[in-house]
């Protein structure tokens, strides 16, 4: 089976969040990347179990420049067989999409397995616009999945519940807690992840849309102490005071 | 020239999240000064809260769909055929699906997860799981935009919508529902949707004593939720986990019994638009995100508030 991971770098979930150049870039500054979770724990991980199970190979690819390698190392550490990097600095979301359907589009992948989104532009976008692009079956928010012959049976989060869907292969999906269990790479996949392949390729593509600018939230107001023994009270203001009951 | 809805339904009804992309392309619509047209797949009993939204049109395509490509073709096609500027989809699972593959076939950017109409030409979201907001220009001349739950609302203040048949050539499907399992806690607003939740952490010690988190929720008509370790854990299913890695919710009310506020979990709940912390600890962190604080214990004060709301009921 040929797995493609595709496996975007989040800034730590413990960062300081600010912005610079008049509010129009993240202020990097002092901040750690990681993988971004949905893509490691979930759709990177039961990737490799996939070819635990049946053989096969796990690829990742990830669109950004040269500061996206140790993350990249990161999952070849995991376990994944080899990686590219479509060397490019993307605007959004779209672009992204076709840089990676670019590189996918006739290479013969099985499955390609995203995260359910990236937690900084929160978007959920890549994957479902890979299935498009690559006119492919599609699940979101997969939270289970196993493979029989040429078609895939997937659990996904529904609205109250989860659906059982079956797909056929080729196809894409973003993967959900309960996918797989987060793995911590051994010393010897740290070590086999210095030597195992890297490629980088030049490509461009068309974005849809631009950051203009970001914001923070309103601070919060100071927050309202109500004694314990008098939780009817609390009930009170809720009803009189916020109106949200 | 027109704004498109793409309308969701489940068992003959359009869902929450259908409507509230049905009023949020209602209100681009009035913004735009041109009309509202909506799209809709399978059966469908009555259209009258489509209408409510502002809805004037709503396109019918008799026959359900649930292969997400081919309901992309049908959006597109409903989308030309109307003459659509702009599609509107939910940020729901559906909306996850469908709305990426409409912007493909329509060569258009798409904002996902808006959370206001569109102002001097960007149109505002969440980024960094709630932590921060983004302001983003669509660069093409049509544009896509998801909507997410909670933050547009449902409008009420349209009158009717004309119902029309509408067809398309779908192809072939590649997705086939076979099955639905329905999450423990049935009855309940799921978690996205809901306006009012109930969520504990860590702090409540076992899966044993969830009894008083769920007799407060069923007391207010909430729903429930739990921090990350606890849904790890086992002792509450994973669709109950929010914070960065679980959903990220905005509903109304947020109470959160025995839950710190790691930074993780508040960047899934900040939105909240009140949220009630109920804590043995008075440093927590929580506190400082809180509108109302109990520095209590939570086997204490739950009962306590869901006695307080019997008592208001009866
Ligand atoms: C990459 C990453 C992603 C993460 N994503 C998430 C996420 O999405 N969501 C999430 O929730 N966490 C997430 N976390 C974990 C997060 O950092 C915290 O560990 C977690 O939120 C703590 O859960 P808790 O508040 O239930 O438990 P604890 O931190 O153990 O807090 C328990 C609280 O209960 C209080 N308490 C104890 N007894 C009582 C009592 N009887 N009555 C009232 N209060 C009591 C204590 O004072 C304490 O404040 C993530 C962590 C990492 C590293």
């Amino acid at each position: 089976m040929k797995l493609l991971v595709c496996i975007s770098q989040a800034p730590d979930t413990t960062s300081r969040i600010a912005f610079t150049n008049d509010d129009r870039e993240f202020d990097s500054n002092g901040v750690q990347y990681i993988v971004n979770p949905y893509d490691e724990w979930y759709a990177l991980v039961r990737a490799i179990e996939l070819k635990e199970q049946q053989g096969g190979t796990v690829t990742t690819i990830t669109v950004g420049g040269t500061q996206c390698d140790p993350t990249i190392r990161k999952a070849l550490a995991i376990g994944a067989d080899d990686a590219v990097r479509i060397d490019s600095e993307p605007t959004d979301a779209m672009q992204v999409a076709r840089l990676i359907a670019g590189y996918a589009n006739g290479k013969g992948f099985d499955v390609i397995l995203c995260g359910k989104e990236t937690i900084d532009h929160n978007g959920a976008v890549v994957p479902a616009m890979l299935a498009e692009l690559l006119d492919c079956g599609f699940v979101a928010n997969a939270t289970h999945m196993e493979v029989n012959g040429s078609e895939a049976s997937v659990k996904r989060e529904a609205a109250g519940g989860e659906e059982n869907v079956n797909v056929m292969l080729p196809m894409v999906l973003s993967a959900a807690k309960g996918m797989a269990e987060q793995r911590i790479p051994n010393m010897r996949g740290i070590m086999s992840a210095r030597t195992k392949p890297l490629a980088v390729e030049a490509a461009t593509a068309e974005s849809g849309s631009r950051i203009e600018r970001f914001a923070l939230p309103p601070e919060k107001g100071a927050c309202k102490i109500i004694d314990a023994e008098n939780a009817a009270e609390l009930i009170r203001l809720l009803r009189e005071e916020a109106k949200v009951i | 020239m027109s704004v498109l809805a793409i309308i969701n339904t489940q068992n003959g009804s359009a869902t929450k999240s259908g409507l509230e992309a049905a009023s949020y392309a209602a209100g681009l619509a009035a913004q735009l000064g041109t009309d509202a047209v909506g799209i809709v797949a399978g059966p469908l009993s009555s259209a009258d809260a489509i209408g409510a939204t502002g809805i004037t049109r709503t396109l019918h395509h008799e026959g359900a769909v649930q292969d997400s490509g081919q309901w992309a073709k049908l959006a597109a096609a409903a989308a030309g055929a109307a003459g659509a500027t702009h599609v509107v989809c939910g940020h729901d699972h559906f909306g996850r699906a469908v709305a990426p593959r409409v912007a493909i076939r329509m060569n258009s950017g798409l904002v996902a997860g808006v959370t206001h109409l569109p102002e001097g030409g960007t149109v505002r979201k969440n980024v960094f799981s709630g932590k921060a907001m983004a302001d983003v220009a669509v660069t093409t001349d049509k544009a896509v935009y998801t909507v997410t739950p909670n933050a547009f609302g449902v409008s009420t203040d349209g009158s009717t919508t004309a119902v029309e048949a509408f067809s398309a050539d779908l192809g072939a499907a590649r997705e086939t529902v076979t099955g639905f399992e329905s999450a423990s806690g049935d009855g309940q607003v799921p978690l996205p949707e809901a306006e009012l939740v109930v969520s504990a952490g860590r702090g409540l010690k076992g899966p044993e004593n969830w009894g008083i988190v769920e007799e407060l929720a069923t007391a207010l008509g909430a729903t429930t939720a739990c921090s990350r370790p606890v849904s790890d854990i086992g002792w509450r299913p994973h669709h109950e986990h929010v914070g960065q890695t679980g959903i990220t919710i905005r509903p109304n009310l947020y109470i959160a019994a025995g839950i710190s506020g790691a930074i993780q979990h508040l960047a899934g709940v900040n939105q909240s638009k009140t949220i009630v912390v109920i804590n043995t600890d008075p440093e927590a962190p929580f506190f400082k995100a809180a509108d109302y604080g109990i520095v209590g214990d939570a086997f204490e004060v739950l009962p306590k508030l869901t006695a307080a709301l019997h008592a208001l009921d009866s």
